[in-house]
């Protein structure tokens, strides 16, 4: 086998053996998602469409898109740890293919977040939330959402890795939040003021969630930019922009390691 | 013999750094050997470490691992050493034998090989009671311990080892000397950093004292201590007079000058049953002693000594 795809496999595994000696965490990460439909759909559903039963449909791919936000988390954690207790150092010093540790990273953190689309979903299916698109729809929306995790996952790789300390990451871990409150996933970018609608908007997040909306035939936003009318395009060209820009970023910031 | 690490004139200048991290670095350790490394905190112990086992990069020099050359054949590198860095490098979460299971298959064991080397390790060890339990619950011993056995999966032909009992207790310590001893006769090369004379002198065939980033004085641990002088006995009594007494009593059992400051004798020893006789001697001259201690020179006399050369040379 291909020394590339033999070390980033066990790598990867590596992860998978994290969940399986502690399970506790990894279920929490899994179910975080669904505790926010949870709350926002009972707490803020009749405040923002009426009741939760019709809130579940815009807000259940909302918080898909989402999930993939919390996913950056992961993965940054994951990457300072290892560089704070030397595990980095150790794979650095093993004649492992140069890509392996963050390909094995990247392996592990979209299994990670394909289990997490799968509780979400699962949960999402226990609302009330249906899809009513078609087969190859569903299966493009995921892919999107899948799409948005890996751009995500190399500004999680570079942030991680230019990290002073995991304690940094508690600053990440805040900012989420902001981050998540200014998209489409919560509310309709019309109901607030023009200026942060338009932030909204252009949120990466709203762009991934706009589209798969629109791909699972679940009702969408009702303002109209630019952004909100291209909303495929945009989920499509932020995640790849966040690779060329961040992949390359990561990449230099592994191998300065040894300066 | 042929060098199993070979440094000449290597250079390294961190950004940003007042002084280079190493300036002028030469080291020659034949194969088959244990060299000790030996310096004070920021002498450049773990910069030669890292650059040696390619973490890093030199700016200027040369320098060879096993027949290859470290910047152009690290990979090269790679496969012929282990390392163990200063903070155990291990999988906290995963348990020791996953641990090893895991650096096993990442050297190219198939899973069935990596098995059953990691259950070989873990017995060699000492670790099969904890063979399953996460390592974050592991004592600083034991974690070393593992460290070490992750670090010989494949057995290594240069074996870096930094500072390997910084914060460990004396019991710890023991351990983990009689575990590189039993490397040595393994025949693996071991390049060891430390800040103590004693971890030196208890390991290493062959002491590089490292300075400023460049090696200051070289050669056996006997040599280097017998520069720096021998043990010496310190006692101190309630007056001058016992004193000069105790001076006198002293002269048979001492190497050299016997030294009276006011109430206290210093006498250099050659061993222990000089000190023994120096003791009954004292007794037998019914002179008391309000304090004995027995000083073992230091890793700072050695520097003492070493700034006292430079200085007569300069």
């Amino acid at each position: 086998m291909n020394s590339l795809v033999h070390d980033s496999l066990v790598l990867a595994g590596r992860t998978l053996g994290h969940w399986r000696a502690q399970p506790v965490p990894f279920l929490v990460t899994l179910l975080f998602p669904v505790l926010v439909v949870l709350m926002m759909g009972g707490l803020f559903g009749g405040a923002i469409a009426g009741g939760a039963a019709d809130y579940v449909p815009f807000v259940v791919p909302g918080v898909l898109a989402l999930t993939m936000l919390f996913g950056l988390e992961t993965t940054m954690i994951a990457i300072t740890t290892d560089a704070a207790r030397g595990v980095t150092d150790r794979f650095r010093s093993l004649p492992l293919h140069s890509g392996a540790v963050l390909a094995g990273r990247c392996l592990a953190d979209l299994t990670a977040s394909a289990a997490g689309l799968a509780a979400m979903t699962a949960a999402g299916f226990a609302l009330g939330w249906r899809w009513s698109g078609g087969a190859g729809d569903v299966l493009a929306a995921y892919g999107l959402l899948l799409l948005l995790r890996f751009g995500l996952l190399w500004v999680g790789v570079w942030a991680g890795l230019k990290a002073p300390g995991p304690e940094a990451v508690a600053a990440v871990q805040i900012m989420v939040w902001p981050v998540g409150f200014l998209s489409t996933v919560f509310l309709d970018p019309a109901t607030m003021p023009s200026w942060l609608g338009t932030v909204a908007e252009w949120n990466p997040l709203s762009a991934t969630a706009d589209a798969v909306r629109e791909l699972f035939g679940n009702p969408g936003v009702t303002g109209g930019g630019w952004p909100a009318d291209h909303g495929q395009a945009l989920s499509v060209i932020w995640p790849i922009l966040m690779v060329v820009v961040f992949a390359p970023l990561s990449a230099a910031a592994y191998r300065r390691l040894n300066r | 013999m042929d060098a199993a690490i070979e440094a000449r004139a290597v250079r390294k200048h961190y950004r940003g750094a007042e002084r280079p991290a190493l300036d002028g670095f030469d080291l020659r350790v034949a194969a088959g050997s244990v060299c000790a490394l030996l310096g004070r905190n920021g002498a450049g112990k773990t910069t030669a470490v890292r650059i040696l086992t390619t973490l890093l990069a030199m700016d200027d020099g040369t320098a060879t691992v096993a027949g290859h050359d470290v910047r152009a054949d690290g990979d090269g590198v790679r496969r012929a050493i282990g390392l163990v860095g200063q903070n155990a490098a291990v999988d906290e979460i995963l348990g020791g034998r996953a641990n090893l299971m895991l650096f096993g298959r990442l050297r190219g064991l198939a899973k069935a090989a990596a098995r059953a080397r990691a259950d070989e390790l873990i017995t060699r060890f000492g670790l099969s009671d904890a063979a399953e339990r996460a390592v974050g619950t592991y004592s600083g011993g034991m974690r070393r311990r593992l460290d070490l056995a992750a670090s010989l999966v494949v057995p290594p032909s240069v074996l870096f080892v930094d500072e390997p009992t910084t914060g460990l207790d004396p019991d710890a310590r023991r351990e983990v000397w009689a575990t590189v001893r039993r490397l040595v006769d393994d025949g693996v090369t071991v390049l060891l950093t430390t800040q103590y004379l004693e971890e030196a002198d208890e390991l290493a065939d062959h002491v590089a004292m490292l300075r400023d980033g460049r090696v200051v004085l070289e050669g056996s641990p006997a040599e280097l201590t017998s520069l720096v002088g021998e043990t010496r006995v310190e006692v101190r009594f309630a007056t001058a007079d016992d004193a000069a007494a105790a001076g006198r009593a002293a002269e048979p059992y001492a190497v050299g000058p016997v030294d009276v400051t006011g109430t206290t004798v210093a006498v250099p020893v050659a061993d222990a049953g000089a000190v023994t006789g120096f003791c009954a001697a004292l007794a037998a001259a019914g002179l008391e002693p309000e304090h004995v201690a027995v000083r073992r020179p230091t890793l700072d006399d050695v520097f003492v000594h070493v700034n006292t050369v430079e200085g007569e040379a300069r």
